[in-house]
C-alpha cells in the first residue's frame, strides 16, 4: 500500500511571528523556516507503517515556493522515498489545496494519506477533512493512534471528552495530532542518502485545477496585548485580592 | 435568507457552545435555525428549541447519527444546507471535523474559528495561534464558518421555536463507530467554566494533580493542564488548554506551575482575570498574568486552600 503524505513549509515555531507594519500579513523575510510540526508527526506515522510492513512506498507532497524542497528533502531524510514538489507562488486556501491533492492522490493511487490536522500558520484544521470529501473517502481527524487491519484502518481519535475510535475503510484520509508519536531525528547518513532521493517538479498547470482564492483578506494585525499586573506576596493575599475583585 | 446551526450535545443534553453559535449566527443572517442530529435526542431539540431568537429546530434523529461520524453529519447538513446563506458549527471537534466536508462539497471555503462578526461578510479569526488576527471577507458564496465558543456570550433562554423532524440523509457507509474512553467528571467542562485551574509540569506526577482538583472542587472549577503535564500522563489529552487544545475565556483562569509557552497562552489568554502561581520569576506566564505569585506550589496551594476557609 502506497501512502501520501502532504507537507507544508510554514515558520519555525519558535519564531516569534510579527505582523507587517501595512497590516498585509505576516513578515516571512529571513525568518526560519519548517515542516509543519503536524506533518512531521504524518511522516513518522507513515515511516513506522512501512517499517512494520504495513505500507510500500511512502510519498511526500508539497504544494508551495521552491523553498519547499527543503521541507520535502526533511521528510525524505525521515524515510518517505520520493517527493512530490508543486510549484506555486502566493497564497493558496485549504479548499485549493484539497483540490491539488485530490489530483495527485488519483495519480499516485494511495491506499492512505496521513497529514497534519492543522498548519501553525493558518490554523485552519481544514485540509484533510476537504481532501476526504472531494475523494469521497473516510477521514479520521486528530489521530492518537492508528492501527491498518484487513481492507480498513482503525482510528483512535482526540475528541472533547477524551478519546474516540473509528474503523474507516481504505482509503482513507488520516489527520494527526500531537501525541500520535514522537517524530524521529534524521540521522547524518540518511539525510546524505535524501539528497539523492528523487523530487519531481510539478506546476499547477499539469494538474489543471483552479485553486484561486475566494476569501479576501482585509487585515492582519496584532493581537491587544495583555499588561502585566501586580505581584502578590503570598497564597493568603492572592485570595484576598481574588475576593476583592469578585471573582471567587 | 437564514443561518443554520449545527448543535453539539452527546444525545441527551445541549452544549453551551450551540447557545455561543446562534449568537454569532444571529449577526450573519436571520433567522436563526438549529439542527440537532443525534440518537433518541428529542429532548435535546427542546433544549435548542428554547434558545432566545431561534425560528425553527430540525431534528434528525437516527442510529447513524448516534457518534456524530463526519461522514453521514456531512450528508445530512448538506441535504439541508440549500436555503441557508450561513452554516455554522463551534469549534469543537465535532464542528472541527464535520464543517470543512461540508464546504469542500459546496466548494466553498470555510471560515474557521471565528472570534468577531465585523458584517454579514467579515470575521475576524486568528492565525500563528493568536499572534496576529486576520480579517477575512467572504463575499458572493454560502459561508460555513467554524465560531470559536469562548469569544462569543451565549444566547439566552426565552425562546419557543418549532421543532420539524426531517428525515435522514443516506449514509456512505465509509466509517464504523468503534468505541470511546470519555473522561467522566463530575466537574463543569472546560470550555463552559467560570473558573479555570490548570496544571503544569510544576506538579511533577499525576498523583500531585491532587493539590489542584481539592481547589477546583472548592471553587466550582474545572480542571485544566498545559501540553506538557498531558504529554507526561498527568492528566488525560482533553484536559490539554492551548493552541491546538481547548481555547478558554472564564471569568477566573488559575496557572499553577505552567511557565506559559506561546502555544498554552492562545488557549486561555482571553480569560478575564488571569493568576499565575510559579517558582520561576521569570517564566512569561508572569506577562500576562493580573495576579503574580512567586512561589512553591507545594506550599502555595495548601495555603491557597487554607485562606478559602476563612
Amino acid at each position: 500500500m502506497k501512502v501520501l503524505v502532504p507537507v507544508k513549509r510554514v515558520i519555525d515555531f519558535n519564531v516569534a511571528v510579527r505582523v507587517k507594519a501595512d497590516r498585509t500579513g505576516v513578515d516571512l523575510t529571513n525568518v526560519k523556516m519548517s515542516i509543519n510540526p503536524f506533518d512531521e508527526i504524518a511522516v513518522e506515522e507513515a515511516v513506522r507503517l512501512k517499517e512494520k510492513g504495513k505500507a510500500s512506498e511512502i510519498i511526500a507532497v508539497s504544494i508551495g515556493p521552491v523553498g519547499a524542497q527543503e521541507t520535502l528533502r526533511t521528510a525524505l531524510a525521515m524515510g518517505a522515498d520520493r517527493a512530490i514538489l508543486v510549484k506555486h507562488d502566493g497564497e493558496l486556501e485549504p479548499l485549493g489545496v484539497a483540490k491539488i491533492l485530490k489530483a495527485v492522490a488519483m495519480e499516485e493511487k494511495p491506499g492512505l494519506v496521513i497529514l497534519g490536522k492543522q498548519a501553525i500558520d493558518d490554523d485552519c484544521n481544514q485540509v484533510g477533512q476537504m481532501l476526504a470529501a472531494l475523494l469521497d473517502w473516510p477521514q479520521g481527524t486528530f489521530a492518537a493512534k492508528v492501527e491498518i487491519e484487513e481492507g480498513s484502518i482503525a482510528v483512535t481519535r482526540e475528541v472533547d471528552g477524551g478519546l474516540q475510535t473509528v474503523s474507516l475503510k481504505l482509503p482513507a484520509i488520516v489527520t494527526t495530532d500531537l501525541r500520535l508519536n514522537e517524530p524521529r531525528y534524521a540521522s547524518l547518513p540518511n539525510i546524505m542518502k535524501a539528497r539523492k532521493k528523487p523530487i519531481a517538479e510539478k506546476t499547477m498547470a499539469d494538474y489543471g485545477v483552479d485553486a484561486a482564492p475566494r476569501l479576501k483578506v482585509l487585515e492582519v494585525r496584532e493581537p491587544e496585548k495583555r499588561r502585566a499586573g501586580a505581584r502578590v506576596a503570598s497564597a493568603t493575599e492572592l485570595v484576598g485580592k481574588l475576593r476583592e475583585r469578585g471573582v471567587i | 435568507m437564514a443561518a443554520l446551526v449545527l448543535a453539539e450535545h452527546n444525545n441527551s443534553s445541549l452544549d453551551e457552545a450551540t447557545a455561543k453559535t446562534v449568537t454569532a449566527a444571529a449577526q450573519i443572517s436571520l433567522p436563526v435555525h438549529i439542527l440537532v442530529a443525534g440518537v433518541n435526542c428529542a429532548g435535546v431539540a427542546g433544549q435548542a428549541a428554547k434558545l432566545a431568537g431561534v425560528e425553527k429546530v430540525l431534528l434528525a434523529d437516527d442510529a447513524r447519527y448516534a457518534n456524530f461520524l463526519a461522514e453521514p453529519m456531512a450528508e445530512l447538513v448538506l441535504s439541508r444546507a440549500a436555503p441557508y446563506d450561513a452554516i455554522l458549527a463551534p469549534a469543537t471537534a465535532n464542528g472541527k471535523n464535520i464543517l470543512p466536508r461540508v464546504a469542500a462539497k459546496l466548494d466553498v471555503p470555510q471560515i474557521s474559528e471565528i472570534l468577531a462578526v465585523e458584517s454579514a461578510d467579515v470575521f475576524r479569526r486568528p492565525i500563528y495561534a493568536g499572534n496576529a488576527i486576520q480579517k477575512v471577507e467572504a463575499k458572493g458564496f454560502k459561508k460555513i464558518i467554524t465560531v470559536r465558543v469562548a469569544a462569543f456570550a451565549a444566547t439566552p433562554a426565552g425562546g419557543n421555536a418549532a421543532i420539524e423532524t426531517i428525515p435522514v440523509a443516506g449514509d456512505p457507509e465509509l466509517s464504523r463507530f468503534v468505541g470511546e474512553n470519555l473522561s467522566r467528571s463530575e466537574r463543569p467542562e472546560l470550555t463552559g467554566a467560570r473558573i479555570v485551574i490548570s496544571g503544569g509540569r510544576g506538579l511533577q506526577s499525576k498523583d500531585n494533580f491532587a493539590l489542584i482538583e481539592r481547589i477546583a472542587d472548592r471553587l466550582g472549577a474545572a480542571v485544566g493542564a498545559s501540553r506538557a503535564a498531558v504529554d507526561a500522563g498527568f492528566v488525560p489529552n482533553d484536559r490539554q488548554v492551548g493552541q491546538t487544545g481547548k481555547i478558554v475565556a472564564p471569568e477566573l483562569y488559575i496557572a499553577v506551575g505552567i511557565s506559559g509557552a506561546i502555544q498554552h497562552l492562545a488557549g486561555m489568554k482571553d480569560s478575564k482575570v488571569i493568576v499565575a502561581i510559579n517558582k520561576d520569576e521569570g517564566a512569561p506566564i508572569f506577562g500576562v498574568a493580573d495576579y503574580g505569585l512567586v512561589a512553591d506550589l507545594f506550599e502555595a496551594l495548601p495555603e491557597f486552600e487554607k485562606a478559602l476557609d476563612r
